[in-house]
């Protein structure tokens, strides 16, 4: 069985799986039931100076008959007093020795940010994690986002911090910023040994329609909130390989945050250089109960890959996370559907017609028919292979259209059926690997048929 | 105006639960988010009438409930029945794709239903089909108040013509109001729907007219002053009489025609079944497993349906045969009834069988079997003797003859559909044939 301790910049825990600062983390009792369920660690519900929160607090995005693909919160920093939350945080230190406890913390001026971490580490914690992120209400104070979105208050705050600090420092940034680098860097250059990111996405959940009030409502008024669940990973992914593959940033210990729901989730966060993951909507939506499959499912997926430790997964994927300009223009795909499973929706078909290159033809219909629905060209053969599930009597699998296909995934993506539209390498046009790059070096980047390729024939262009 | 008839209570019918009840709005938009939204999707095909089923699925899903409803109005105006009525499991949600996958299909008629009956409740049927045309001045007959005409009227009426339907019975909507098992469809869910039909523009239903082939008495219209007085006659004469076996002792108390003991059982509050313990039904199609099924859910202890071949020559949907099993109903296979026996009072104690081969009786000791109701579900007789009224319309082996594109007949005024035409099918066949009858029409009438 694979080693799924880590160390995070000094912070030893017995599983990358930690409770993000949030809810799930609001108290004493539940983050002992977190760990009982099997959490490695939790970062405690934000500590600050008091707050009073409103009702209601949190709407959902959802899809179809999936509920809470994203979820969004107005609530604030923790509304309980900061002497219960310290106490209890020192109880699950003393009772949980082993496990991860990180005080969040998030205040304004200098000697309160002196006076909150000597308190925080009092507790015997771990770590503290930097609320830069959050971007409601606490922003329109000066604090949170507010912080993380101005890379030069977050150096020097960060600075102040790591002069009192005793614990190793935490970085928790927002998303809600142009680029991820700026306060990453910041960061960095004030000392911090780690990150944390992303805190949730400034957002407008949706409107009640016959209220005319977006939700989460307040009586009658709403406000923006932050954004998270499993909506929000593919952004959370990008921020973190920025950061992972950025000269200035790849040093620092980062701790994943962002929709992740399960171990295949973590594992591609881990891939793609976090150390820790840290989890809350999922959680606020199944329960603490989930991390069991978590550990199991990264472990067997660990020993799979002949891999030891959880280690020699981090930042796996980070190279192969290139720039455009640096893939091959010569790798080619083409479309290929099953007809042993394909059940005879023609899904692919509307979808190739109306959102991708019109290149997946269903069998059956006159050469008018094929150009009424859109084709503009149609091959000479279009084989007639019934499909061949029970019922489907008198329907053809769709047919691919090799001369059109450009093997954008999108059939692939909206069969319903797994497994049954495979992409499959083929040769390239160009027959030897070429990147745009390689192009631009030789001065051949240019597009026949573009404006520039076009002077250029008639010698115009410089 | 025309007042439809109140059925009054403590009609048997009301005793028997709907075995689909409607869906909630949960309940809906969540089986609707199931669907695929297939193209060239199977069910719209195997669907008589053509509805656009993946795109009334996906506007459940939306909420966009009216837009559902709609779009099932726009290809069958009678959308409400057939959610009810309509065989699914052979038509549309026999022909899901996910039924391919090994998977529960959609259930596509119970969405249908919910799409219609909410919107038809919140805002009438006439607000969700296409706005009324001005009056025209045409007329069109229409023979017998079952689902053909009452389609075909309300369609014709959009356009802007008059219709006058006939119907000689005193309760309109023929086999959907009378014939339809009550856990299906009761009877006034059926005149609920014909109430909004008639309400869609210049429609008349002369209740209690029969339509004669000779001269007119009382109560009663000639064929002929049809021609005279209308523009277009249509004919919806549905199916005569049930059949009956010409067996000893059948004649008298205890034995019923199934369709007459069926409409009986949905309308009159005067038929009680005190003392039936044990009931046998003639019969392997589906009118014989509805009342079968019906009788046992009304508390007959003992139902048996005897077939005078095996389970698998039944014309009866597998389906309908499995409910009524799972509530008791047993089948007696290779049977013929060849007698039925009556007390020294004249009261039905039960019948004699014998044995029977591809459907024939084969020589042998006849056996008993007691019981105290018989129904006969052996096939109905053709009730087309009305249309030699019509000159030109022919009449083969009991049904009319029409032109299946047109559904045109013999005579250049005359249209026709429903079981007259097809020999008896569903509701929904009977919606398309009014349909095509209808599309052809305002082309002679001068419509667009």
């Amino acid at each position: 069985m694979a080693d799924l301790s880590i160390d995070f910049c000094g912070i030893k825990s017995p599983n990358p799986f930690w409770l993000a600062s949030a809810p799930p983390t609001n108290s004493g009792p539940q983050v002992m039931r977190a760990f009982d369920a099997g959490w490695g660690g939790a970062v405690w519900k934000t500590l600050g100076d008091p707050i009073t929160n409103v009702t209601s607090r949190f709407w959902a995005h959802d899809y179809g008959s999936t509920r809470m693909m994203g979820l969004n919160n107005i609530e604030l920093i923790t509304d309980r007093p900061l002497e219960v939350n310290l106490k209890e945080m020192y109880e699950v230190k003393k009772r949980y020795p082993k496990h991860t406890v990180i005080a969040s913390l998030m205040v304004e001026s200098r000697e309160n940010w002196r006076e909150i971490i000597k308190k925080a580490e009092d507790t015997g914690c771990d770590g503290l994690e930097l609320n830069f992120g959050c971007p409601h209400g606490m922003c329109e104070r000066g604090m949170g986002s507010a912080v993380g979105q101005e890379p030069k208050v977050l150096e020097e705050i960060t600075r102040w911090v790591l002069e009192d600090a005793k614990t190793p420092v935490i970085v928790k940034l927002t998303p809600n910023t142009g680029d991820i680098l700026e306060p990453g860097e910041a960061a960095a250059k004030a000392g911090a040994p780690a990150l944390s990111l992303i805190n949730t996405i400034k957002s407008l959940l949706g409107v009640d329609l016959d209220r005319f009030v977006p939700n989460p409502r307040v009586g009658g008024k709403s406000t923006n909130g932050g954004y998270c669940g499993p909506a929000v990973k593919p952004i959370a992914l990008h921020m973190l390989a920025q950061l992972t593959r950025n000269p200035a940033t790849k040093h620092l210990a980062i701790s994943g945050i962002g929709g992740i729901s399960n171990w295949r989730d973590a594992a591609e966060f881990i891939a793609l250089g976090a150390t820790s993951v840290q989890v809350c909507t999922a959680v606020m939506h199944y329960g603490y109960r989930i991390v069991e499959d978590m550990i199991e499912g990264l472990s067997d997926y660990l020993d799979s890959k002949g891999m030891k430790s959880v280690n020699e997964l981090r930042g796996r994927a980070v190279p192969a996370y290139a720039e455009w300009g640096e893939l091959d223009l010569n790798y080619n795909l083409k479309a290929r559907i099953n007809a042993e499973t394909c059940i005879g929706c023609n899904l692919c078909h509307v979808a190739c017609m109306d959102g991708a290159h019109q290149c997946i033809l269903i069998p059956g219909r006159t050469h008018e028919e094929h150009v009424k629905a859109g084709h503009t060209h149609i091959p000479s053969s279009i084989p007639e292979v019934p499909v061949k599930a029970a019922g489907a009597i008198g329907r053809f699998v769709p047919v691919v259209d090799d001369a059109e296909c450009v093997g954008c995934n999108l059939c692939h993506l909206v069969c319903p059926v797994p497994g049954t539209i495979a992409m499959t390498e083929v040769p390239g046009a160009i027959g030897k690997s070429e990147t745009w790059n390689d192009r631009v070096a030789q001065g051949r980047d240019l597009n026949p048929g573009s404006l520039q390729s076009t002077l250029a024939k008639r010698g115009l262009a410089k | 105006m025309y007042q439809l008839p109140v059925l009054p209570d403590g009609r048997l019918e009301q005793r028997i639960k709907d075995y689909k009840p409607a869906y909630s709005p949960g309940e809906a938009v969540t089986e609707a988010n199931r669907c695929l939204y297939c193209v060239d999707a199977p069910c719209v095909k195997a669907c008589p009438t053509g509805i656009d089923i993946p795109n009334f699925i996906h506007k459940i899903s939306t909420a966009n409930v009216a837009g559902a409803a709609r779009t099932i109005l726009k290809e069958n105006l009678l959308g409400t029945s057939c959610a009810r009525v309509c065989p699914v499991e052979v038509l549309c949600v026999g022909a899901c794709v996910y039924n391919a996958w090994g998977r529960e299909p959609i259930a596509i008629g119970r969405l249908q239903r919910f799409a219609t009956e909410t919107a038809i409740a919140s805002q009438g049927l006439a607000k969700l089909v296409t706005a009324k045309k001005a009056p025209t001045g045409k007329k069109v007959a229409l023979v017998g108040a079952g689902p053909a005409s009452v389609a075909a009227a309300g369609l014709l009426a959009l356009e802007g013509h008059r219709a006058v339907i006939f119907e000689k019975k005193a309760v309109p909507g023929g086999l959907n109001t009378l014939g339809i098992a009550p856990y299906k469809q009761s009877a006034n869910q059926a005149l609920e729907e014909i109430r909004h039909v008639l309400a869609l523009g210049d429609v008349e239903l002369k209740a209690g007219v029969e339509v004669v082939a000779g001269a007119a008495g009382a109560g009663q219209a000639s064929g002929e002053s049809l021609l005279k007085d209308y523009d277009a006659v249509f004919l919806g004469l549905g199916l005569g009489p049930d059949s009956a076996l010409g067996a000893s002792g059948e004649q008298g108390a205890g034995v019923y025609g199934a369709v007459e003991l069926i409409e009986r059982i949905k309308v009159d509050p005067k038929l009680v079944l005190n003392g039936v313990k044990r009931a046998v039904v003639v019969g392997g199609g589906n009118t014989a497993i509805d009342i079968a099924h019906e009788l046992k859910l009304l508390g007959v202890a003992d139902v048996a349906m005897v077939y005078r071949r095996g389970e698998q020559d039944m014309s009866g949907y597998a389906h309908e045969l499995t409910h009524a099993r799972k509530h008791g109903v047993r089948l007696v296979e290779q049977r013929v009834v060849t007698a039925f026996t009556r007390g020294a009072d004249g009261k039905l104690t039960g019948l004699t069988m014998a044995r029977a081969e591809n459907g024939k009786p084969v020589a042998g000791e006849p056996e008993a079997l007691s019981c105290e109701l018989v129904a006969l579900a052996i096939g109905q007789a053709t009730g087309t003797a009305v249309a030699k009224a019509f000159p030109g319309v022919q009449v083969e082996k009991g049904s009319v003859v029409v032109d299946p594109k047109t559904q045109r007949t013999g005579h250049p005024k005359v249209w026709s559909g429903g079981d007259c035409v097809n020999g008896g099918k569903e509701v929904v066949n009977a919606v398309q044939e009014a349909k095509l009858a209808v599309r052809d029409m305002l082309r002679a009438l001068g419509g667009k």
